[in-house]
């Protein structure tokens, strides 16, 4: 196995809220291999748009370290901070919102080509723009080269950021939320684009989506990451998590989710959760931060130890006490 | 016009007429664009029955949400019903929503037929508590005393799984999304009305909210017993919470049947096509398929079927000539000239992925 091109080490981001301290971050490890698809996955206020952000280096993080090819990005001379840039890119969630409404497709294509010295000339840059319109789908390419964004839907949108991130060969793409705004028929065949370009470019992914249907789908020979108030809280490969989640979250979370099969979804185990309240970042519950809303609680233990992420099958990492089989006998736990 | 629509089904005498609430037919609505005239609404009927719940699907641009306005009659200025009529018929009160006077329009809505609007739950006025919210729509709506309309907004409030006391003096921003959108259910509720109509009830909810207010949302409907019709582009909640599910393409009802028989013998390469395009979390892993091209521009919609220039089963036929719905099962009804290699094609897909009964390790291809 090739060495890790993106690790994150204990990275924490920790803001302020009225003065008070808010961990929306909360020591996030994991690594991300050449080619391969991280994807996370969780609630609104999980930290895992944060977590995105240190990823891709536009968030210093309060404390941990993001490693890219093994070095520490913060620590990095200007030359290699740009190598870095370059090969980590991001596709953001609103395709109406991260063109610039005045430039043409040409111009959003070839600009960072011509000021990364990608292309010798102008006519070349030309060939490139048709290349790229031509990786995510968008023929005939000739068609698209004059077109502003506002002359485009919304799946093709998001179609020209995927090649404005490609313009500067990614090793990397972040891709927050990439297709949830896109209509649900075309948001497969643009999954299908990024899978194309996962296997004939080798690029890797962190996929950060709140949908894991869509997680599974893109990710079904990755890694999930299953995050809840700022932890990691179960990660392992795609299958595993899907087939037998270990942690009450993601069991919860899974028996959650809407099937659009009416058979299936009338008759899905659902899993009770405790409390709906999802408690406030500013004042989290002690030790496990699920434990108040937790089917599987074990007073004594859940909220007294905070659990560690363990191995719960091979390959696949769980924050649970209970689960894991880990539960401190009672009589055991200083009173 | 009625008569020639229906030439070839029996959508008018398969429900006992005192079970029919709402009748729609051929509804047309435009709206006046500087480009011309937009045909949003184009030929819909349809019936709705006590107690049973309709689901609107389709992608964003297909009049989902129109025909959701225009059954209360709040469609914007630019919007005009151009044909067709909206009956609305309880007991022995008959309401012709779509030429009743103002009086008659506002007794209709909210007591007969609440709406709870796409996004309402961010539309609240932040500066008044919930209960502000509730005594409001009571007072224009009757003359119930003080104490009475607080015990009932506390029962309302109780059944959409809140805590009255905690909720009913909070203010809108002191309560989630998922929390209001349940206030908003409680207060559409208000005055007992017959028909639910809910634009996009779910979107923009975490997954564990969604699912409560999907489960408060069918525990009420059983509870007191009125129609729903949901607007949804996500099908899994039309396969959740739907009796029947309408798929809508280009303004017009293009399939409309029980939910098994639209999820499992779909008719309509679309309504295969929107299926087929949504992964689920707990089945097996299958392949997906995405419906190419966009929906058509509807101030000049192309000739014949609507669908036909995304469509892998068009003819000749489907290019010249605009397909009615024709029943093809018991009360499923479609508009497709193919609809039967349609149906062969699905059956056959369903076989195929049927063998993988779990989640194996299978490679994704």
């Amino acid at each position: 196995m090739s060495d890790p091109v993106l690790q994150l080490d204990q990275v924490s981001q920790v803001f302020s809220s009225h003065g008070k301290p808010m961990r929306a971050v909360d020591r996030v490890s994991f690594a991300i291999r050449e080619g391969e698809t991280v994807c996370l996955v969780g609630e609104s206020g999980c930290g895992k748009t944060t977590t995105g952000k240190i990823a891709a280096g536009l968030r210093r993080p309060t404390s941990g370290q993001v490693l890219f090819r093994g070095r520490d990005i913060w620590s990095l001379n200007r030359r290699d901070w740009q190598e870095y840039r370059s090969a980590v890119q991001l596709v953001h969630q609103d395709p109406y919102a991260s063109l610039n409404p005045a430039q043409t497709v040409a111009q959003i294509l070839s600009a960072p080509l011509l000021r990364h010295g990608l292309v010798r000339n102008r006519r070349h840059a030309r060939e490139r723009v048709y290349e790229l319109l031509d990786r995510v789908s968008l023929s005939p390419v000739e068609d698209y080269y004059d077109k502003f964004p506002h002359q485009l839907s919304g799946g093709q949108r998001q179609r020209l950021s995927i090649a404005r991130a490609l313009t500067v060969n990614p090793s990397f793409i972040v891709a927050d939320e990439a297709v949830s705004m896109v209509d649900v028929s075309t948001r497969v065949s643009l999954l299908k684009t990024l899978i194309t370009l996962r296997e004939q470019l080798g690029v890797g992914f962190l996929f950060i989506t709140h949908d894991l249907a869509i997680a599974k789908f893109f990710a079904w020979q990755g890694q999930i990451g299953v995050m809840y108030l700022g932890r990691m809280v179960e990660f392992g490969r795609t299958p595993q998590i899907v087939n037998q989640p270990g942690h009450p979250y993601t069991r919860a979370l899974l028996s959650a989710v809407p099937e659009a099969d009416p058979d299936l979804t009338r008759n899905k185990e659902r899993i009770m959760l405790a409390s709906q309240n999802i408690p406030n970042l500013l004042n989290l519950p002690p030790a496990c931060t699920f434990h108040p809303r937790c089917p599987l609680f074990e007073a004594g233990t859940c909220d007294v130890i905070e659990p560690a992420l363990t191995q719960y099958e091979a390959g696949q990492l769980v924050a649970c006490h209970v689960t894991t089989g880990r539960v401190v006998a009672r009589e055991q736990v200083p009173a | 016009m009625r008569q020639r629509f229906f030439r070839d089904n029996q959508l008018h005498t398969a429900p006992a007429r005192s079970d029919v609430l709402l009748s729609v037919q051929d509804l047309e609505v435009t709206y006046q664009a500087r480009r011309g005239l937009v045909q949003a609404v184009r030929g819909v009927s349809f019936e709705l029955r006590r107690g049973e719940s309709i689901s609107l699907v389709g992608e964003s641009g297909c009049g989902k949400t129109t025909l959701g306005l225009s059954l209360v009659r709040l469609l914007p200025k630019q919007a005009e019903i151009r044909n067709g009529s909206i009956e609305y018929q309880h007991g022995n009160l008959f309401i012709d929503v779509a030429a009743a006077d103002p009086d008659k329009l506002r007794h209709f809505r909210w007591s007969e037929c609440a709406m709870v609007f796409q996004g309402a739950q961010n539309a609240f006025n932040p500066v008044l508590r919930v209960w502000d919210h509730f005594w409001d729509t009571i007072k224009a709506h009757t003359r119930m005393p003080k104490a009475k309309a607080r015990e009932r907004a506390m029962e309302l409030l109780g059944l959409v799984q809140l805590e009255p006391r905690r909720v009913i003096d909070a203010y809108p921003h002191e309560l989630s999304g998922g929390m209001r959108q349940r206030v908003l259910i409680a207060m559409s509720l208000l005055l007992d009305p017959q028909i639910l109509i809910l634009d996009e009830p779910t979107t923009a909810l975490d997954v564990l909210t969604q699912r409560t207010v999907i489960d408060v949302l069918r525990r009420l409907k059983e509870e007191l017993g009125f129609a729903m019709i949901f607007i949804t582009h996500d099908l899994a909640v039309a396969a959740e919470l739907a009796d029947r599910v309408a798929t809508m393409y280009a303004g017009r009802i293009i399939e409309i049947g029980p939910v098994n028989d639209i999820f499992y013998q779909a008719g309509h390469p679309y309504s295969v096509g929107l299926i087929n395009a949504v992964p689920t979390v707990s089945g097996a892993f299958a392949d997906l398929m995405s419906i190419e091209g966009a929906p058509p521009d509807l101030i000049s919609p192309p000739s014949g079927c609507k669908f036909h220039p995304r469509c892998a089963y068009a003819t000749e036929r489907s290019r010249t000539e605009e397909p009615e719905l024709v029943q093809i099962g018991d009360g499923h009804f479609v508009a497709c000239h193919n609809w039967a290699a349609v149906r062969a094609d699905m059956a056959k897909r369903r076989a195929s992925t049927n063998g993988q009964h779990t989640n194996g390790q299978q490679e994704a291809s």
